[in-house]
């Protein structure tokens, strides 16, 4: 029944001397929300920057929706959606122009984007901002965007990199809700997040230090595991 | 020790901070809690004499921030957003160079950064731009403290920084807070407000209410049933769904719910969710955090 949709078998990545990847071995089921936590610097966005075919690992079998990761870099990309905090919509276009630049870059037709544009603005109840610059909306809006613009393409896989930094908490739960929404109409989601009441909201979790996989299971087993009561105290075990 | 009143900025027709009044005590560490956009980054330039208010005023320690602007300075201590010190010089250039802007020498008040500055001496000749974030975060702090302030302000230190990081920082705060210092800090991460003193919640420019956190979410008086289920994505859309619901939200494993008045009673969920087909259900009233008073509070401005 479960399908996998990433393996990664015996990762590795070096930098010279230094290994950011040592290692790692862990599957990713197909629909299930993915939370790949971390310290800072522990080799998170190594390992999600070589899963979305933009670096290649040292040594390593992997594959991303059924591709393999050293020959297939192309047909990963056109599978994948991505979106960080840091990087995801152009501030000078406006919302209707990102839509379009997106889904011209994955081959949309221009009859089908007009349709789903349709429909997704009035989801997110964008209509009347249309034609506004991206710059002049309000992070929250951004970030609600700039998850529908990166799943626009009906990816098999979305890889979120921190992308809920420094909204208010209301607008951080509804940004959840439509990763929930993504995850029921079968998308995988393989997100980091520093939030760690979001690490809660994953199915399974993966939890990184020091180039390594230290933990993997669901919320629930790791808390029992290591005698916590939130995953906050479980990151601050392993991680510390 | 720090006293605002009435403080207004807008830029253009953004009104980014609306008559604002706040006062931290003497010795307090003193949480500005709200998200991105909501002025704390405003009201933090303003206090270091770096903006300009349109109108109101504010003292640090007796001194008017507009008037006294360069005495201020003397006595603040300050800490941006963003990493700004210099990514050319060398850790120990860095701290050199804000000491003797100061008119004072490492030496001289080495005491006050010891516990945060040794973690970082073994890479004193290493340029600033080639730290990682912590050890940038660990030399920001010491370069603000340098020269011995009164007052130490510090915008969003632990924003982008991981669960352990985060709480290595905090310990640093309350170690200082120990030598005298008086400390306003901003964070948009709503627990960090329980490690504050006091804390305003702060929201769109006004602030929404300023109190210890214990005081903030004792005196909430709305009821929260958190709730539990198998399959959450379904729970949070059937609560959503029940005929007396004002708002439902996932925090953690749990969903909480707030009814339309009070009187929702936890067997009336646990029927409802039951008759749905939802397995491993839980259902229990909670004491609401600071996170579920935020944002009932926000939403009630927003109304």
């Amino acid at each position: 029944m479960e399908e996998k949709i990433i393996t990664v078998k015996n990762m590795v990545k070096r930098f010279g001397d230094f290994t950011a990847n040592d290692n790692l071995t862990f599957d990713v089921y197909k629909g299930e929300i993915f939370g790949f936590l971390g310290a800072n610097g522990a080799g998170k966005t190594t390992a999600i920057r070589i899963l979305c075919g933009l670096s290649s690992p040292t040594s390593g079998e992997m594959k991303v929706a059924g591709f393999d990761i050293y020959k297939e870099t192309e047909k990963i990309k056109k599978n994948i959606g991505y979106m960080s905090q840091k990087f995801s919509l152009y501030e000078d276009l406006t919302v209707s122009e990102n839509i379009k630049l997106y889904a011209g870059i994955y081959g949309i037709s221009a009859k089908k984007r007009k349709a789903k544009e349709a429909e997704l603005l009035k989801k997110l109840e964008l209509e009347a901002v249309k034609n506004k610059l991206i710059g002049d909306l309000p992070l929250g809006w951004k970030q609600k965007l700039a998850f529908s613009v990166a799943i626009f393409h009906d990816p098999k896989i979305v890889f979120l990199d921190e992308p809920t930094g420094g909204v208010d908490p209301v607008t951080r739960r509804k940004f959840w809700d439509l990763i929930y929404e993504a995850a029921n109409n079968g998308i995988t989601v393989f997100v980091t997040t520093h939030y760690m009441d979001e690490a809660e909201y994953c199915n399974r979790v993966s939890i990184m230090d020091a180039g390594k996989i230290e933990a993997l299971d669901t919320p629930a087993k790791l808390k029992e595991k290591y005698k916590a009561k939130n995953m906050d105290e479980v990151f601050i075990k392993i991680a510390r | 020790m720090i006293e605002i009143q009435n403080i207004s900025k807008s830029y253009k027709e953004v009104k980014a901070l609306n008559e604002i009044s706040l006062k931290v005590n003497n010795g307090e560490l003193f949480g500005l809690i709200g998200p991105d956009g909501a002025g704390k980054t405003t009201l933090l330039r303003i206090l270091t004499t770096l903006l300009l208010p349109d109108s109101g005023s504010a003292k640090m320690d007796g001194l008017e921030v507009c008037k006294d602007f360069k005495k201020v300075r003397h006595i603040v201590g300050y800490m941006p957003g963003r990493f700004s010190l210099y990514q050319d010089l060398s850790v120990e250039e860095n701290l050199n160079f804000f000491a003797t802007v100061f008119g004072t020498t490492a030496d001289e008040n080495y005491d006050l950064i010891r516990d945060i500055y040794y973690q970082i001496e073994p890479f004193k000749k290493r340029r600033a731009g080639k730290l990682s974030g912590g050890m940038k975060q660990k030399l920001a702090l010491s370069c603000a403290l340098i020269h011995k302030p009164k007052i130490l302000i510090l915008d969003e230190p632990t924003t982008g920084v991981d669960a352990v990081s985060r709480k290595e920082f905090w310990e640093m705060l309350k170690n200082l807070q120990k030598k005298d210092i008086t400390i306003l800090v901003s964070t948009p991460y709503m627990d960090e407000a329980d490690l504050c003193d006091r804390v305003a919640l702060i929201q769109s420019g006004q602030i929404l209410d300023i109190d210890t956190p214990t005081r903030i979410t004792e005196k909430f008086s709305r009821r929260i049933i958190q709730v539990h289920a198998q399959n959450m994505y379904k729970l949070i859309n059937d609560l959503r769904a029940f005929e007396n619901t004002e708002a439902v939200y996932a925090f953690g494993q749990f969903a909480h719910f707030t009814g339309k008045n009070d009187e929702t009673e936890c067997n009336e969920l646990d029927t409802y969710l039951h008759k749905l087909g939802h397995t491993n259900v839980l259902v229990e009233e909670i004491h609401p955090g600071i996170e579920d008073v935020f944002m009932h509070l926000m939403e009630s401005h927003n109304r």
